[in-house]
């Protein structure tokens, strides 16, 4: 179950030490623009040396810098060893920009002795070349279980003004939705940037529920609570999955073939969209 | 009869002070205090030696009081708390008699019992009349309530109010009366207001503080005591403040009804008492000007004096009805044990103030804390001081979670109920000690350089100076 996935900088030691507890169901400790080109290297090991000494329960990724970039590959040759859950590749615009990553993490996974394919892959697109290429870039390579959509950058990309309401990126939205729908993988939405404005966040979150997107990123751990609840299936989503579930389960006892509760016929979509809701109200049970 | 004086200098010789006698001042204009230091400078000039200085919290406005000390000028200090830059001086052994700490339940009980008597009490009041009447509700040095004035002003020898807003007789809404004072001065100026109260107390943006202020309003919601009538104080602390902002929402969205907000009150304690959380708040000081406005414009916001407060040998104080209270802590040792005396490394940088009072009388008593702190685990074998015994201290909440006193095994098992991360208090000393090491215990000398009295005036333990 991610939800949610919270930007932290890789050169932050009290950050690191706490990251585990801020409630994200996946923490993405960044090497990428949080970390100044004279910060890469402590980062890296900083980053290193945290998801092997601290026990990490979250989901761990890893933002790495782009591959045009003189970093990237010391950032895996540094990452790699301690097996994070997922690489988040950067500016990432083709499917060649995923082969060349995949690639080098193979190789980093066969010389630490790493069972090929561990670590997975979500890249960050964030071009406008990359939202057009969406699908094979979700489908480039079998690393790849999500694409995330880097709002910022994308809009500097288009060369027009990130707004709140976001209009100018409800296309990529919708493409990036559709292209990893239809590569079979999950997709996440872009961080809320007004950290003050809760209220904007939970519409904005909504509104990515609405199109479809898995989750959602942020830079703020007080953005987490919000997103997650969005994210969540509600009481009432719950219940009317049980009933699914409990209708099929009494049809079956009865020797009926067609199903219907309240009046609506119970087809596979629906069983599949309430196995989901009742296997991500199993999985964060309890939880923050 | 006329009490009004030309200046302090005056009402001294007046007062009869005289080597060896016992002053007291109240700590309400807090770090903007200038009329502790200003009667110090009257007293010198006017020769007086060693005297031993009463007075609720000493704060770093205090520190002239350091060249007092080495004059011989004061000789002796009496507080419930004190803050860094004396606190430094007084642990590198500055004083040849011990400072005696008491809680600021204790130190009404033992002026008002007798076992610690008041000379002269100077009560810096932002409005009085020529006869003593004050308040400090108004003014322009105003700092909200005075209750830990009362005491002082009642059962000294001698009062003497100072004044920088002299009204006309009678001032309405008075906190101390004037048949409990004997002169009245009127100074240009008792406060800086920037240092009396803060502008605005904010809650923490810090991610690590609103964790466990998340986890401690919902620790709060699973310990039964949520309910309709319940009462609580929470401290001005960042993190203690969030805890108090999520609790509102859990009592706005429940629809729980409490009693009485109580202690050092905020905006944020406002807010609840407003939006209906509370029917009332009991104040013995104000922490911000929020808090001023109110209790001077809403009449269920109570000014109460320290007595009421948390004596504990008055005949009832509100802390004896207290569900819930968030403390901080320097320290806490795996027995609960906590201190707020001193730093980790032996200096004296803070004191009980309501933090044993409150425990011993609240329901439920939580300490929040992070699990280190300057990479020092905040759980450790044994507090350099302590403060607060851990028979009264219930819960340890931090961002990794919640620890619980095996007095109060109920209360662990609501918390897991309820899916809190309950930890053996040991356990979050080892995280804490994996990530950190562990820190070697400062070197103390053997001079004792202050008692630390517990609420009933018993001996609870000693500070040495650092070495």
């Amino acid at each position: 179950m991610r939800r949610s996935m919270l930007f932290l900088p890789g050169n932050s030691p009290n950050i690191l030490l706490n990251a585990d507890f801020l409630g994200s169901d996946a923490i993405i400790l960044d090497l990428e623009d949080a970390v100044a080109p004279t910060e890469k290297d402590s980062a890296r090991i900083l980053v290193r040396n945290a998801i092997t000494s601290l026990g990490y329960t979250r989901e761990v990724i890893v933002r790495i810098n782009p591959v045009e970039s003189p970093y990237w590959q010391k950032d895996l040759q540094q990452i790699i060893k301690v097996k994070p859950d997922m690489i988040m590749p950067t500016k990432v615009s083709c499917a060649q920009d995923v082969k060349i990553v995949s690639d080098y993490i193979g190789q980093m996974e066969e010389e630490y002795g790493i069972p090929a394919g561990t670590v997975k892959m979500i890249p960050l697109i964030e071009t406008a070349l990359g939202v057009e290429n969406a699908y094979e870039i979700a489908s480039a390579d079998p690393r790849v279980t999500a694409i995330f959509l880097g709002g910022e950058d994308f809009t500097a990309d288009l060369r027009c003004k990130r707004t709140k309401g976001g209009n100018e990126i409800f296309y990529a939205r919708s493409r990036m939705v559709v292209a990893a729908r239809a590569a079979g993988v999950d997709v996440y939405d872009t961080p809320w940037t007004d950290v003050e404005d809760y209220e904007g966040l939970v519409e904005d979150a909504k509104f990515a529920k609405s199109l479809g997107f898995t989750g959602k990123s942020s830079i703020s751990p007080r953005h987490i609570p919000f997103i997650n609840e969005v994210f969540s299936p509600t009481e009432e989503e719950i219940q009317y999955a049980k009933d699914v579930f409990e209708c099929i389960e009494k049809a079956k006892a009865e020797g009926k073939g067609v199903v219907s509760l309240r009046g609506k016929m119970i087809d596979a979509p629906i069983v599949a969209r309430a196995r989901q809701v009742l296997e991500a109200a199993e999985a964060i049970k309890g939880g923050r | 009869m006329s009490k009004l004086v030309s200046n302090i200098k005056e009402a001294i010789k007046l007062t009869g002070l005289k080597d060896g006698m016992t002053i007291s001042f109240h700590h309400h204009l807090r770090n903007g205090d200038m009329v502790a230091v200003m009667v110090l400078d009257a007293i010198c000039e006017l020769g007086i030696k060693d005297l031993n200085v009463n007075i609720s919290s000493v704060f770093d406005t205090h520190a002239p009081f350091i060249e007092y000390i080495r004059d011989g000028v004061v000789t002796g200090i009496e507080t419930d708390y004190m803050g860094g830059v004396v606190g430094r001086a007084v642990s590198e052994g500055i004083m040849n008699k011990p400072v005696t700490f008491r809680t600021h339940g204790g130190r009404p009980s033992d002026i008002i019992r007798g076992a610690s008597p008041i000379d002269v009490a100077f009560i810096a009041a932002p409005t009085s009349d020529c006869m003593g009447n004050c308040t400090g509700k108004t003014g322009k040095s105003a700092c909200g309530s005075l209750g830990y004035a009362f005491a002082d002003a009642m059962y000294a020898s001698k009062t003497v109010v100072i004044t920088d807003n002299l009204v006309e007789y009678p001032l309405v809404d008075y906190s101390i009366a004037e048949n409990y004072v004997d002169y009245v001065v009127a100074v240009e100026k008792i406060g800086e207001p920037s240092g009396i109260v803060s502008g605005t107390t904010k809650i923490t943006k810090d991610p690590v503080g609103l964790v466990i202020a998340d986890y401690a309003a919902r620790a709060i919601d699973a310990s039964g005591l949520l309910v309709d009538g319940f009462s609580f104080q929470t401290g001005a602390g960042g993190a203690s403040l969030a805890a108090a902002k999520y609790l509102k929402d859990i009592m706005l969205k429940k629809n729980v009804k409490g009693s009485y907000g109580l202690g050092g009150i905020t905006s944020y304690m406002v807010d609840m008492l407003q939006c209906g959380c509370f029917k009332a708040l009991y104040d013995v000081q104000c922490f911000d000007l929020g808090a001023v406005e109110s209790i001077r414009t809403n009449p269920y916001h109570m000014e109460v004096t320290a007595a009421h407060y948390a004596s504990p040998t008055a005949k009832s104080s509100a802390v004896d009805s207290l569900d819930v209270v968030i403390l901080g802590a320097t320290e806490i040792d795996t027995d609960f044990n906590v201190n707020v005396h001193t730093d980790s490394n032996g200096y004296i940088m803070g004191g009980s103030g309501g933090h044993s009072d409150t425990a011993a009388g609240a329901k439920m008593s939580m300490i929040v804390a992070p699990l280190s702190r300057a990479r020092l685990p905040i759980v450790v074998d044994k507090v350099l001081c302590k403060s607060t015994p851990g028979n009264t201290v219930d819960v340890l909440v931090t961002q990794r979670g919640l620890a619980v006193n095996p007095l109060r095994n109920d209360l662990k098992d609501r918390f897991k109920d309820a899916g809190l991360p309950v930890y053996d208090i040991h356990e979050l000393k080892e995280m804490a000690e994996k990530l950190n090491g562990v820190p070697h215990k400062p070197q103390l000398g053997d001079k004792v350089v202050a008692n630390v009295l517990y609420r009933d005036g018993s001996l609870l333990d000693q500070i040495r100076a650092v070495k």
